[in-house]
Order: C-alpha cells, then structure tokens, then sequence
C-alpha cells in the first residue's frame, strides 16, 4: 500500500528555477569509471548548485577525451570543440565578442602542458575570465597511452616503459604568471571538488583548476603516479574547502586561526578549514614553497592552492564597452559620415 | 661638382637644346635605411601631388632597422601611369654602399644628384651629373650630428625642387603635413629644404630635361597606403575583434586600426572602446581569437603576412568546417619561408585558396587599389557573415605599405552592415527550434545562434569534427558527404555574391589578358603599348575574388589567347584558371614576375609580344 513516503518528491529547484538534470548533457562516451566523468558530475552540481543560467554559458575544449566531456554537461549551452592546444584562443575569442558569457574550458594534461602550453601561458597572462580545469591523468588516452608532459619522473606506462622526464607542474606555473585562482584536486574528492568548482564560478578573472583523474584504461596500473589507488594514497588536503555563495545569508562564526575565510569579488565567500598543516593561498611564495615540498615528497597537495580575487580581468585591461560587442548596433560600430570626411580631408 | 665640370656639360647639351620631359618621369632616391629619408621622401612625393600631377611612390627597402641600402622610386606620370616604370630617369645617389650602381642604372640621356664626397662627377657621359654637399649642408642648417643625418634628406628636396620646378608654398605644405602638430620639426625641415635650394639656385646649371609643371589631376584627390585604407574599412565595416602578431607587411594594419579605433570607436556616452585589439602570441592564436569571437558573434579579423597564413592552416580549416565567420588580411610578400620579408608577390594565392588540409576551398577577395582595400574590408565582414565562413583579403606589399594616390573614399552607404543568418530568441520563440547546419533555404547556408541567446533551444555544439545537420557528432559516411556537399554548394553561392570581375572587352580582340591585385596598375599603361608599338588591342579581365565569377569562364571563352599576368612564379591563379576550365586551359598562357619588386608594364609588354611573335 502506497505512503506518502512513497509520492515522487519535486525535484530540489536552484535560484535560477532549474534542477540538477537541466545541467546535464548527453551520455558519456569515455571508459566506464573514467575520472573526467566524475569531474563531470561536479561540474553540474557546482553549476546547478551556484544557479547558472545555462543559456550564459559557453563550454570549450580542445582535443583528447577530456576535451570530448563539454557535450556530457549543460545542453543548453553553446560548445565549441575546438582544436588541439589551443582553445584558450577561443575562448578569449569567445569572452571579447561577449563579456557577459561565462566560459569554462575543460582540456587535458597533454591539451594543457604539451601542444597547449603556450596558449595556456598566455590565457593566465592575460587573466581572461575563463575557469580552465585540466583533467590531468598523466597520458594520451586517446592514442592509446603515450606519456604526457605531466606524468611524474619514474611512472611507468603498462609496457612497462619508465617516464624519465619531469612533470611540468601547471599549478606551479600558474601562479608564478599571476592567476589569481589556483586550485588541485582529485576525481576522487567530489566535496572538495564540487568547492573549488563553485569558488572558480565566484571568481572574477581565470581560474585554473589541476584535477587528478586517472585513465582506467591506460594508465590506473601499479606503478602509475595518475592511479586511484596512488591518488587515494598520496593526497593531503592542504585545507577542507567549503564555498558559501553570495546568495546564501548565512552567519557562520568561524573559530579564530581554524578557518580562513576568502571573500571573493560576488560577495561569495570560500572558506578554508585548518587540517593537520599551516596553508596560506593568499601569499604566493609561501604557496610555491609548499607545493614544491609536497612535491618532491611525493604528496598529491590538494585545495585552494593560491587566490588573488582582486586582480583586474581582461576585458578591464582592455577597457571594453559594458554591453557584448557581438551586438553593438550599427550607430556604435560605424562612425559617422562627418568622421570619414575628416579622414579625407588630412589626406588630401 | 666643380663649377667647371658643370659648365662642360652644360656645354656638351645646352640647356635650351633639350627636348623638355614634363611630368612623365621617375626618380629614385637611393639612401641608407633608418637615416629618415622616408620623410623626405614623402615630402617630395606629396609636393608633386598638390602640383596636380599624378604620382605613386614605392619604397625599396632591407629587412633592417637601420643602416642598409634602401630605394624609394617616384613617379611623375600625367597620363595617370603609377605602377612602378622600370626605367630610371632621374637618380639621387646619397648612400656610399651602393653609389656606383645607383649611378649606373639611370637610363641614359637621364640625370643624377649625387652626395658630392661620393665622388660620382665623372662616372658617366651620357646623363647629367650635379653634385651637392649634402651632409656639409644639412650640417649649417643643425650642428647636431643626430639632426644633421636626418636633414641631409631634406636637402636633396630642396636640390630636387629648384631642378625640377617644384613650388615652394607646395614644399612647405607637405612638411606640414609631413609632420603634423610639430612646429619645430617643420621649421627645422624648411630650413634644410631652403639651404639646399639656395644651394642649387647659386651652384648648379640644369642640363637635364625633367620638369614638374602644375596639372588639374589630382584635384580633391588622397594619398593613402593600402594597409591604412583597409584598417578604415574595418573600421566602418563594424569590425569589433581585431587580433594579430605583428609580422612585415602586414603590421601597419592593424597599428593604424589602433590609432583610427582609439580617435572614432569609443561611445561618447560610457568612454569605453565599442572593440577590442589584442596582440595574440602568435598567428595561431590570432586565428584562434577571432574564430572564438566570430563564433560568439564578433565581427573579428586579424591582419598577417604568408608565414602566419601557414601557421593558421589548421584554425582556417576549422572555421571553414564548423562554419564561423572571420576575416583575414594577408598582405603578400615573397615566400616560401622568411623569403624576402620586405618585397612584394602574389604568392599566396593557391595556397590560400585551399589553406587546410582535406577538402577545404576558401572566399578571397583580392583588391587592386586603395579605394578597393577600404571597400572589401568592409564586404569581407558581409561575406564572412553571410556565408559563416573564413574571408580572406589577399593585399601585397606593394599595395598595403606604398602610398597611392586616390579619389576619396565614400561612406559605405550602400554596404550596409548585413549580420547573415543570425536567429534571435523571438526568432526561436516563433519557430520552436532550429538545426544549426539545416540547408533551410537551398543556398547551403545554414542558421547559426549566438551564444548567449537567452532560449532553451538556442544552445548548439560546435566541433572540427564530423557533425550531422543538427550539430551533433557523427561518423556515418552519409553525414559526411552530404555536409562536404553542402559545403562545396555554399561556395557555389559565393560565386554570385563575391566581388565580380572587371571586364573591358575591346571589339574582335583575339588576345585577352587576366590580371588582379596590383599587377593591375601596369596592365593600363601595357595595353598603351601594346596599341601604340603593335597595334595590339588586348581585352582585359580583372579578377577580384575566389571562387570565380562566372563572368571569368565568358572572358576566357571568348578569347583565343588569354595572358594571365600575375607575381609569382608557379602561375598560381593560371593553374586555379586551368582547374576550373580545363576545356579552355590551352588558350592561357602565364606571365611571371617574382623578383620582389612590384610588376612594370614594359616587363609584361615584352613577354606578350615575345610570345605573340613566336606565333600560334
């Protein structure tokens, strides 16, 4: 006999009136237990939690299996599968025809830190608002398992082949070039995840976000620096990451020297519980130096590495017109006859 | 030169003896690159225009910032000639490096202004000599030795003025004009262009035949560079997005985009720039820039030269596949390679017309003049709207970095600014939906959405990989065809809507000529001599754009013997001709020109003659 219990429930809607399903896209295509679909996942709730309106959305990507998930989250917003390396280049396309669109850039480590790495350079250069997130699994899936310029000295391939180069750490690079948004996770922490994800949404400029998120198919083995296992066992939170958008009035008293709180430019605020370590993200050296030592003691360091939120954004620097230039009518973007006259008068 | 030494020539062909040579002559002025002699140049250049007479002017010059040989080549021509005449009539010798050459190139019966420490009084018998201290000159005028080597330019102007009767007040004008707002600058100037004309007044005897006298024909008229007028036709186009990597020659674009940009694009009412300018890593990423802003609804464009169109071989097919608008100027110079980066050629034609790899064929409109470099900056934004699809502007150097005299240009009245197949959110609320590469109306163009559009139905996803009509991913081998069909159909369209060519067909003429670009100014003054040496009356067919006009196919088919003169030396658009028409390909024959210096008439004359004499 049917109970209330037993009625289906509405759905919870967010602040924009939509469920968790609008902002799902169509099914993976990726390996079963692949880490970028769990990123996937957090990429709708982060959305659907912040209440984006789908439709000011714009996702891109470049080329590889990572670059394959922008079709598998928000339907209703416009994709550009761009190609290899160098979706940064259309994305900030992309940002300067439309200042109001909010860009998220899903790419690869072999996307990112090899064929890409220029023009990843210089996207964090330019502080394009963009949330860039690298699913960085260590190899070329889509090849078929070749060792990408991230994979860690000494990982091993299945053949058996050993990587004798060393990684290029991108969070690293990032902060040293002025992103004001850096953050390292694990495909395997959706909470900590689904934070960083919410607190990129919040922040005004580019925000990059280094998710580990092992290949299953070829690169998950013993011996792999990119496996869940490995992962799992070498992660230390540098601080339990909690997010409190700007829309949410709520009171919490933090307990002095335990929790650090970041106020982020929407009036969002991040906020950064103490673990068993000192972490300050706001200063960049102390950031840099914590992250190297985690590195060379083999520590997957994960949270909200670095974060500048006051940095101006591009389309500041440029001193761009408030409304999308992609829709400026002709008496903006055609002077007037008198103005071509006095062009032909100084040349005559 | 001694007094004496000029006397004796002026012995040798007094001056009242000449045959006069009024406004029909060329000077080149051989100098040092970086020593300012740009400047003086320009001077010389607009002060015969304001005479009224018609003038072009070509800079020759290193690929250096200072301290090379460079060439700057004037042209006086009262019927109107301004490409390049091979001939050296009058030649100013100033640079030590290259002094003897330069003396040994000035046709014979012309004349000569030398440096006098180089030391050219006897070198030649047949041309008039005149010698002036040029530095010692400039060095009264400024003590500063900076100065001094920049005024010793302005001193062969003023030489040049009293030689060859350019008026004073039209002297002192272009320097104004030469350095406006510089009021130190242009007493500084007039003063050197005085020494140097007191200083031929009382020193030389005028033994040669060249004149300037006041004409009607440049009344009204501009001078312009190319490169300048495409960046105002961007700028009147509506152009929103301009990104670039500064490569020679194509850099002058977008730096005069920026300076027109800053003085007329910013809304009066916020302050804030109506476009955004932005000097990408690379030409990959200049591409990169203007697909992503073509996609979300820019009118986007980026300027550069053959090795940056290499580089953005894999985005132009991008946006040739995913069909997004973007226009790109490549203004010509000599590859492959580095090439010679500072020389002109048309020798991106073919590649460009395919630039990418599978089956991919692009829109090129290919402007001859400056009027032209404004007019299809503009229509290359329509186009590439219209068809979603890459533009590309094929200027030379030639074109783009010399200065051209010309009619004003006239408000684009009649460009209105046409956005193509853009659905709106009520568009959508009307229809209900739409499939982003639908061939709705049979032309092979589909719809497209903007970003940002606020309905549910709006969002589409774009991809370089195969997509069926309703933009999703696909692979099956029926998809593909039918989107490489359509895609082949929308490019048929485009022939009815790209610049069409310019025919000027002459009654009965057996032999036609197809030029386009710059190689167009010699074709005029050629078919002149055609007529007048050989009573050759030739057709002419000017191409503007790929894909060809139909109009093309008629020319060709109605002439026996086509020569398609063009500057490069695979005949690029002769093997694009032989393509297309493979049943007319016998009738045309290639006239080639690629040594870097802009095409002359008497070059392309003699090569249709040497092969109309070898006979059919």
């Amino acid at each position: 006999m049917p109970t209330a219990a037993d009625k289906p429930r509405p759905k919870p809607t967010n602040r924009a009136g939509l469920i968790l399903q609008d902002y799902k896209g169509v099914d993976s295509t990726l390996c079963a237990g692949c880490g970028h679909d769990a990123i996937t996942s957090q990429i709708i709730r982060a959305f659907f939690q912040y209440g984006v309106e789908p439709h000011r959305v714009v996702k891109l990507s470049g080329i590889g299996c990572s670059s394959k998930t922008p079709a598998y989250f928000l339907r209703s917003a416009h994709g550009f599968n761009a190609v290899h390396g160098r979706m940064p280049s259309v994305g900030t396309g992309a940002i300067l025809a439309n200042r109001h669109l909010i860009a998220i850039g899903v790419s690869g480590d072999g996307d990112t830190a090899s064929i890409g790495i220029g023009q990843f350079v210089h996207l964090v250069r330019r502080n394009v608002p963009m949330i860039y997130i690298m699913e960085n699994n260590g190899v070329y899936g889509l090849t078929k398992g070749q060792f990408s310029a991230t994979a860690d000295e000494g990982s091993k391939l299945k053949s058996g082949v050993l990587n004798d180069l060393p990684p290029i750490d991108c969070c690293i690079l990032a902060i040293e070039l002025g992103c004001g948004y850096v953050a390292r996770s694990f495909a395997g922490d959706p909470k900590q995840l689904v934070a960083l994800l919410e607190g990129a949404l919040a922040h005004k400029g580019m925000a990059f976000l280094d998710v580990i998120s092992p290949c299953v198919t070829f690169n998950n083995h013993e011996g792999s620096t990119k496996s869940y296992k490995h992962a799992k066992e070498t992660e230390e939170p540098a601080h339990e990451v909690g997010f409190v958008p700007f829309f949410e009035q709520i009171t919490v008293d933090y307990e002095e020297g335990e929790t650090r709180v970041v106020e982020m430019h929407d009036g969002s605020r991040i906020t950064l519980k103490k673990l068993d370590r000192e972490y300050n993200p706001t200063v960049k050296a102390e950031a840099l130096r914590a992250i190297r030592a985690a590195n060379s003691g083999g520590e997957l360091l994960t949270g909200l590495l670095y974060v500048d939120p006051s940095k101006p954004d591009f389309t500041e620097l440029l001193g761009m017109h408030g409304r999308p230039l992609a829709t400026l009518g002709t008496e903006l973007v055609r002077p007037p006859r008198k103005a071509l006259d006095e062009i032909m008068e100084s040349l005559k | 030169m001694s007094e004496a030494k000029t006397s004796e020539l002026s012995e040798k062909r007094p001056a009242g003896d000449i045959t006069r040579v009024i406004n029909d002559f060329s000077i080149q002025v051989a100098t040092v690159n970086g020593s300012g002699s740009q400047s003086a140049n320009s001077v010389l250049l607009r002060s015969i225009f304001q005479m009224g007479v018609p003038v072009s002017g070509k800079n020759l010059f290193p690929s250096n910032i200072a301290g090379l040989p460079t060439w700057f080549t004037i042209r006086a021509s009262r019927r109107g000639f301004v490409a390049r005449k091979a001939e050296i009539d009058f030649g100013v010798a100033v640079n030590a490096q290259t002094a003897r050459e330069d003396a040994m190139l000035v046709r014979s019966g012309g004349a000569l202004l030398a440096e006098a420490s180089l030391g050219l009084a006897g070198i030649r018998d047949d041309i008039s000599i005149y010698e002036a201290p040029l530095s010692d000159i400039a060095a009264e005028v400024s003590s500063e030795a900076r100065l001094r080597k920049l005024l010793a330019n302005m001193v062969y102007v003023g030489i040049l003025a009293e030689l060859l009767g350019i008026e004073m007040p039209e002297v002192e004008l272009a320097i104004a004009k030469q350095f406006p707002n510089k009021r130190k600058a242009i007493e500084l100037n007039l003063k050197t262009v005085r020494a140097g004309l007191e200083f031929a007044t009382k020193n030389l005897v005028k033994t040669d035949p060249f004149r300037v006298e006041r004409m009607d024909r440049t009344r009204d008229m501009i001078i312009i560079d190319g490169n300048s007028a495409a960046a105002l036709g961007a700028m009147f186009g509506g152009c929103t997005v301009v990104t670039w990597y500064p490569i020679t020659p194509s850099s002058s674009v977008v730096e005069a985009l920026t300076e027109y940009m800053a003085r007329y694009r910013i809304d009066p009412e916020t302050g804030r720039a109506t476009y955004a300018i932005v000097q990408a890593e690379d030409e990959l990423a200049a591409l990169g820039m203007v697909i992503g802003a073509g996609w979300a609804g820019a009118r986007a464009m980026t300027a550069t030269s053959g090795p940056g169109i290499s580089l953005m071989s894999e985005f132009a097919g991008l946006a040739y596949f995913a069909e997004i608008p973007a226009v790109i100027w490549d203004v010509q110079r000599v590859g492959p390679s580095t090439g010679l980066p500072t020389r002109t050629s048309q020798g991106d034609i073919l590649s460009t017309y395919v630039l990418s790899h599978g089956d991919t064929k692009n829109i090129l409109l290919i402007p001859a003049t400056v009027a032209e470099c404004f007019r299809f900056a503009q229509e290359a934004f329509n186009l590439a709207e219209r068809f979603q699809a890459p533009v590309f502007c094929m200027s030379d150097l030639d074109l783009g970095m010399n200065n051209w005299m010309s009619e004003p240009f006239e408000y684009p009245e009649d460009i209105p600014i046409d956005r193509g197949k853009v659905l709106t959110r009520e568009d959508l609320e009307r229809l209900g939906g739409f499939s982003r590469y639908l061939d709705k109306d049979g032309d092979g163009i589909p719809y497209r959405t903007l970003p940002g559009t606020a309905h549910s139905a709006a969002a589409y996803f774009t991809r370089g990989s195969g997509h069926n009509e309703h933009a999703h991913y696909s692979e099956r081998p029926e998809d593909f065809t039918a989107l490489a069909d359509r895609l082949a159909k929308k490019l048929e369209t485009a022939r009815g809507e790209v610049p069409p060519p310019i025919a000027d067909n002459v009654e009965g003429a057996d032999v036609g000529i197809i030029a386009y670009g710059t190689t167009h100014h010699a074709l005029e003054e050629c078919r002149e001599q055609l007529r007048s040496e050989r009573g050759l009356r030739a057709s002419y067919l000017r191409i503007r754009a790929l894909p060809f006009h139909r109009a093309v196919r008629d020319f060709i088919a109605s002439h026996r013997r086509i020569y398609v003169v063009e500057q490069n030396r695979d005949a690029q658009m002769h093997a694009l001709l032989t393509l297309e028409y493979p049943a007319l390909a016998t009738r045309l024959r290639p006239v080639l020109h690629y040594n870097g210096i802009p095409i002359d008439a008497r070059f392309i004359t003699d090569s249709i003659l040497r092969q109309e004499d070898k006979g059919v």
